[in-house]
């Protein structure tokens, strides 16, 4: 009697381990949007970015976790004297998913449809630049360039330069072909993508066997999934004010690291009365940064002062020239004619840095005599009449691209901004490749718009991460939007 | 006077009393933050605690208190002053063109999901106590209208308004004489639940954002505000969350008083 009884406990005890074994090489990881297509070539959304970068698509170069960027599909390359001409040599034996071979008349698809006339590419601009790809060899390809360009290996990286093919372009927005380690399998619209293994990766084979990615937008949601275990991450968590209970809970882990984001009080420059310098100065002191960090995101951030990373070795802490001092802009509003104050609206697009950060600066704008009407607006509301529009006061929004600062050089661009000492200094850093030169240039651009009070510089965004214990790997910072699987994995 | 009447009036004359002192004092300047103690529990400083800006949560509830019965009254006003006399009109000429119109259109609004077509007026008008009023207000029309000439069409048939009209009174005269006084007590009860049901609709609205918009307190927004931090400090949930409950259970026992108190027939009975 005892023996079926034993055999049967084993088979169990055998199906159990095995189970426990295969929950151990996936992962469900949580972020808060869902992409609204895969192809992250012809759209800016950074959810695109998180599920796909370095897991489906490769660029010929990359981001890792601390920032540097190091080659990918690009083994090795060679610059011309003059600057102009980049020669990349390709990993070999590098297929896509579909089993087609990556060569190098793939690379001049890729970039010449990035930066064709008709590209809808989010970042056209960084790769206007390039006047010619030139296939040398299936092994070798040559970039030239206009004019030298010191940024050409950091804007490869982007997520926008990925390496796509021409065979399977057509359904790349839900059936996404690229050369990474993983592989796409499957979406369930409004819930989860899934990926799997590639086991034909060119490079060091992942960890973990598949991943599944879940959206979950709402903050309490995404609470109560962590704390059920539902997931096994949680990027960019959006309540920040959680973070202490996971963080006292022995499940949990918790990161905090750097994101690329500048989260700014965004003026219209053109729009009176924000068009006089005084009054831009007015708010720059009429703010506490640290009262808006502690009081919207609970303390994580850092104060910045200008439109750059702190964590940026170029970064000149400029936080003293826009100090809280409720008087002075008192002071800065008389001068300019302004001392009864005046109304403005304050366009607020939904995560908490702004909904709340918003609340704090308008109660704080109160102090000074400035009115801000709080007007709360969703993402594709805020696009349109913010981003596009341009018809608003002050909006409060995070700028998420890594070395952005070249936006102030567009006077088109939605704050206004229309400098043309900042524009030529723009443009002579983009000439320049050596480094100490760039970074005084830099130094001078970050002084420039400080100088100028184009915006309110709050605190540079947290990256803040929830993950249960045994995960290892995971990227603290975010120097681009991603979520590195090939680096996950579970401790022993 | 019943007891469901007296405690239903006792805790609504607290919330407006609460409402009324807020416009001379609050404890607080409701608006004023201090970051440093936010999140604070109830103590003798902050009888309610603090809200994760460090306001005074009291203050808040007070001037919340305002915002909440602002809002139901001009929206019970609204339906009201539009229903009453729609429903009037209706029982008047029963039967007729008028009366169709007057009761398929209010079928109409009727067919809809009331807080489902708030939130699209709000969506298209934009968010604000202003639209909110505007949206609870036209839902409240239909149920006045229909009250009155339930309460009305009876009336008719007396032998009083049989008298009026031999002696030449105009249909509007009767209406607005005769007829108008014996539906209010009608009237009041319905309007002291109609009264419950905006406070509930206006606080909805503000908990999705569609209603009275920051810096104004409002208990909805205090509500949807502490969603996330429940577990970290629950008396910011449970502060706004009882107010809503107390003053809308305190309208709904003075609404069924009122109707014991009012209404002839269940006067009869207890007798």
């Amino acid at each position: 009697m005892t023996r079926p009884h034993l055999t049967l406990a084993l088979t169990l005890a055998a199906s159990l381990g095995a189970g426990a074994a295969l929950a151990q090489s996936t992962i469900t990881i949580a972020q808060q949007l869902e992409p609204p297509h895969l192809d992250p070539t012809s759209a800016a959304a950074q959810a695109i970015d998180q599920v796909v970068y370095a897991n489906i698509f490769e660029g010929l170069t990359r981001f890792q976790g601390d920032g540097s960027i190091t080659p990918a599909l690009a083994k090795s390359w060679t610059i011309s004297d003059d600057g102009l001409t980049y020669t990349f040599t390709l990993q070999d034996g590098v297929t896509f998913h579909d089993g087609s071979v990556m060569d190098a008349e793939d690379v001049k698809f890729s970039l010449d449809r990035a930066r064709a006339e008709d590209s809808t590419n989010a970042q056209k601009a960084l790769y206007a630049g390039i006047t010619d790809v030139s296939v040398i060899d299936p092994q070798t390809v040559a970039v030239t360039l206009a004019e030298p360009n010191g940024s050409l290996l950091f804007n490869l990286a982007w997520g926008d330069a990925v390496i796509v093919a021409p065979e399977s372009i057509g359904d790349i927005k839900t059936a996404p072909i690229g050369t990474g380690p993983y592989t796409f399998t499957n979406w369930v619209q409004g819930d989860r993508i899934e990926l799997s293994r590639n086991p034909d990766y060119w490079g060091a084979a992942p960890a973990l066997d598949s991943a599944t990615f879940k959206f979950i937008s709402d903050p309490t949601a995404a609470f109560a999934a962590v704390m059920a275990e539902d997931v096994d991450v949680f990027t960019g968590f959006p309540a920040p004010e959680n973070l202490v209970q996971f963080d006292a809970d022995p499940r949990f882990q918790v990161l905090v690291g750097s994101t690329e984001g500048e989260t700014i009080l965004s003026t219209n420059n053109q729009q009176p009365p924000f068009d006089n310098p005084l009054v831009r100065q007015a708010l720059a002191h009429a703010i506490d940064r640290q009262a808006i960090i502690d009081g919207a995101m609970f303390g994580y951030g850092t104060p910045i002062g200008t439109h750059f990373a702190p964590h940026n070795p170029a970064y000149v802490d400029l936080t003293g020239q826009s100090a809280y001092d409720p008087d002075k802009a008192r002071a800065l509003l008389a001068e300019a004619g302004l001392a009864e104050g005046f109304e403005t609206t304050l366009h607020l697009p939904p995560p908490s840095y702004a909904r709340r950060g918003g609340e704090i600066i308008a109660a704080q704008l109160a102090q000074v005599g400035i009115t801000a009407e709080i007007i709360n607006v969703e993402w594709a509301q805020w696009l349109e009449t913010v981003f596009r529009g341009k018809d608003f006061g002050l909006t409060i929004v995070s700028h998420t691209e890594p070395m952005d600062i070249g936006i102030y050089a567009r006077p088109d661009y939605y704050f206004q901004y229309d400098n043309p000492d900042f524009q030529a200094l723009m443009a002579t850093l983009t000439a320049t490749t050596d480094e100490a030169e760039r970074s005084a240039l830099l130094a001078q651009a970050q002084q420039m718009i400080a100088d100028d009070y184009v915006n309110g510089y709050l605190f540079q965004l947290a990256q803040l991460s929830v993950a249960k214990a045994g995960v290892e790997g995971l990227w603290e910072n975010a120097p681009t939007a991603a979520t590195d699987l090939s680096a996950i994995r579970w401790a022993k | 006077m019943t007891r469901t009447l007296i405690l239903g009036g006792l805790l609504s004359g607290l919330v407006l009393a609460m409402a009324l002192l807020s416009l001379i004092w609050t404890p607080y300047d409701p608006a004023a933050m201090a970051i440093p103690d936010k999140l604070q529990p109830p103590d003798a400083a902050h009888w309610l605690g603090t809200d994760h800006f460090g306001r005074d949560m009291a203050s808040m509830i007070m001037v919340g208190a305002r915002t909440s019965i602002a809002v139901a009254l001009v929206a019970v006003g609204i339906g009201m002053g539009l229903g009453v006399p729609l429903g009037l009109a209706a029982a008047a000429r029963k039967g007729s063109w008028l009366d169709e119109v007057i009761m398929r259109g209010n079928d109409l609004i009727f067919a809809f999901p009331s807080l489902v077509i708030a939130i699209l007026i709000t969506a298209v008008f934009g968010p604000g106590a202003i639209n909110a009023i505007i949206a609870i207000g036209i839902f409240n029309i239909p149920v006045f209208a229909r009250v009155t000439r339930g309460g009305a069409l009876p009336l008719w048939e007396r032998d009083f308004i049989l008298a009026a009209r031999v002696a030449g009174k105009s249909r509007t005269r009767i209406s607005a004489e005769h007829i108008l006084p014996n539906v209010a007590n009608l009237l009041i009860v319905q309007g002291t639940i109609q009264f419950s049901l905006g406070i509930l609709a206006e606080a909805g609205l503000s908990y999705v954002g569609l209603g009275a918009q920051p810096p104004t307190p409002s208990w909805g927004r205090m509500l949807a505000d502490a969603q996330t931090m429940v577990s970290l400090a629950p008396h910011l949930a449970l502060v706004p969350g009882c107010a809503i409950i107390l003053t809308v259970l305190g309208l709904n026992l003075m609404g069924d008083g009122l109707r014991d108190a009012l209404d002839p027939r269940l006067r009869q009975v207890r007798r």
